[in-house]
């Protein structure tokens, strides 16, 4: 399994109820079945993909996640996980308050866009990075949102979400081995993983309200 | 349907030699009440079995056939029967539906006419086949009927019920009328209610059939049979089991053993004589007066009514595992209806699965080979029977 999936596997607890958005063959879902226990739903849009985590006895459903996701009832869930999707999502804001409704905790994980390779691929060659992690060129890339862990973090801040858990790791792409990142984390990690949850802070103003950028 | 399926695949297993037989229940004064409020009996259903039933009863699966289906799930009737039963692709050793395993149960719907009571049954009171005598049945009422069945074979909850298109509404029925008793379900190419669309075209059937003089308001046992009208409802009936683009693929505007227009009424397209055809061969198997009550049971089913007018409702009575499936050129009972099941499902916290399988043949898509159907139902079987017999028993289990 995916070593981002590892990091998430290991923060749910035997028995949850767990839903896994864009949940791809079902290999967390089967992972947290088999040796936890849960009570695991997925959401998925490829059909190919549907029918094998059903034919490996899975719940799945087939479908698009920012509209499935709204049929659920508050609090369905123990933990709802985005996993490497985040990216993609056409209104993040809207869906992540959304997770937190139907999830009593929201697993999140994403590319960092700020891994100093990124960083440095766009200063060197004036291009938007291409990487293991990001392999799209711009025209072509399922990508729509960049996002680096420092603005999650800040993301969050606005959100009036609470931070309760979060690791930066250094794996590549796809790979189950990897290591989790300590220091200087959102120029060397190149995923980010955050469970949140409702209830944190919420800061009056919106977005863009000129909070201090750093590294 | 069954006409897809005209000889056995080779080199696949098969249930074998079955056999149809009869229970008979609701004698009178012991009737049937029925959800019209009339009282009817006697009742037989016909009714066949494959597999072996486990001691403790657990594997049996109850299969639900569609408008125009009978008992005749899978198997021969003889060694040297050349035609299996509707559903030999799915039913067999080793299939999707595994009779090494599970002991399957099929049987012909109450008001229908390949065994089981119907208008063309004899009235035990008069000696005469009932006609329009015969009450109006629901998907309710057939599927009171069959919990009869099982409670006679000793079944008392089942491991799946599953079913297509009208088969369909039986499999929601049972879920929300006997939740106790079915363990999962699988709701394949249907829908909680019928559209204007196909309730209109059910009238239009039904029409022709009531339009040909022979019909003789349900009284033509005796004599000439209204088989111009009954073809032609199947004709109408099996357009709407087709799509745009399978009658596109299978017959265009290709001519029929011609090269030129006739200049007449024959049947110049292929598509023409194809629907002849169909119908043809439809009127020397079925009852058009079953016809009528069927179509009828159909455009009458509306789930929601079992949850006050809310689907959500209904469903909350549920306690069954679903697996929904729809087919994406189903147009008479398409995509979006089994989602707004599944939404009512998850709305109840129930376990639903669903997959929206790509094929090209419109309604009808169910009954055809599909690996990924049979893979579907498998594996979904296969969960269900590990639930129910492992640790996790997940009876009446919101498991979301």
């Amino acid at each position: 399994m995916r070593f981002d999936l590892q990091i998430i596997a290991s923060w749910i607890e035997p028995g949850a109820r767990v839903l896994d958005l864009g949940c791809g063959e079902g290999n967390l879902l089967y992972y947290l079945k088999e040796t936890k226990g849960v009570r695991g739903t997925g959401i998925e849009t490829r059909e190919d993909k549907v029918a094998q985590c059903i034919a490996s006895g899975l719940s799945v459903l087939q479908g698009d996640l920012n509209t499935e996701v709204a049929d659920y009832p508050d609090q369905a869930f123990d933990y709802v996980i985005l996993s490497q999707t985040l990216q993609q999502v056409y209104e993040p804001a809207v869906l992540i308050a959304e997770l937190l409704r139907v999830g009593r905790r929201v697993i999140v994980s994403f590319p960092n866009f700020g891994h100093w390779r990124n960083r440095l691929q766009l200063l060197v060659s004036g291009r938007a990075p291409v990487s293991e992690h990001l392999p799209y060129e711009w025209y072509d890339t399922p990508n729509i949102r960049v996002i680096t862990i420092r603005d999650f973090k800040r993301f969050a801040v606005g959100m009036g979400i609470r931070v309760l858990k979060e690791v930066a790791i250094n794996t590549h792409h796809h790979k189950e081995q990897g290591h989790i990142v300590h220091f200087l984390a959102n120029l060397r990690g190149t995923y980010g993983i955050f469970l949140i949850g409702s209830g944190g802070a919420r800061r009056e103003k919106g977005f863009g309200g000129g909070w201090r950028h750093g590294s | 349907m069954s006409e897809y399926l005209s000889s056995l695949d080779g080199d696949a297993a098969s249930v074998g030699v079955v056999e149809k037989k009869f229970f008979t229940f609701a004698a009178p004064p012991h009737c049937l009440v029925l959800e019209s409020g009339a009282r009817f009996g006697p009742i037989t259903l016909a009714y066949e079995t494959c597999g072996t039933l486990a001691p403790q009863g657990d594997n049996a699966i109850l299969i639900l056939h569609a408008l125009t289906g009978d008992s005749h799930v899978a198997g021969t009737y003889s060694a040297t029967d050349p035609k299996p039963g509707w559903w030999e692709i799915m039913v067999g050793p080793g299939k999707g539906i595994d009779t090494d395993r599970y002991f399957v149960i099929c049987a012909n719907v109450l008001g229908g006419c390949m065994g089981s009571t119907g208008p063309s049954s004899l009235n035990p009171a008069t000696g005469e086949p009932y006609g329009l005598d015969f009450p109006v049945v629901t998907i309710g009422d057939m599927v009171e009927a069959q919990k009869a069945l099982l409670d006679h074979l000793g079944i008392s909850r089942l491991l799946a019920v599953i079913g297509g298109s009208m088969g369909g509404m039986q499999v929601l029925e049972w879920c929300v009328r006997f939740p106790e008793r079915v363990a999962a379900a699988v709701p394949l190419a249907t829908t909680p209610r019928h559209s204007a669309l196909a309730i209109a075209f059910n009238e239009v059937a039904r029409q022709s059939i009531m339009a040909d003089p022979n019909w003789n308001q349900g009284n033509y046992y005796g004599g000439k049979k209204p088989d111009l009208g009954l073809a032609v409802a199947r004709m109408i009936g099996h357009v709407t089991y087709l799509s745009d683009e399978a009658m596109r693929r299978k017959f265009g505007r290709q001519l029929q053993d011609r090269s030129t227009f006739s200049f007449n009424f024959d049947a110049d397209f292929q598509v023409e004589s194809y629907l002849r055809y169909q119908g043809t061969k439809f009127v020397e198997r079925f009852d058009a007066n079953s016809f009528l009550y069927l179509t009828k049971a159909a455009d009458y089913f509306d789930l929601a009514d079992r949850g006050g007018g809310s689907l959500a409702a209904a469903f909350a009575k549920a306690r069954a595992r679903f697996l929904v499936v729809s087919f994406t050129s189903d147009w008479l009972y398409p995509t979006a209806r089994s989602r707004k099941m599944v939404q009512a499902m998850k709305k109840s916290g129930l376990d639903v699965s669903f997959c929206e399988i790509e094929a090209e043949w419109g309604h009808d898509a169910f009954l055809l080979p599909s690996p990924r159907l049979s893979e579907l139902i498998r594996g979904f079987l296969d969960r269900v029977w590990r639930e129910e017999h492992g640790a996790g028993r997940g009876e009446g289990e919101h498991a979301f």
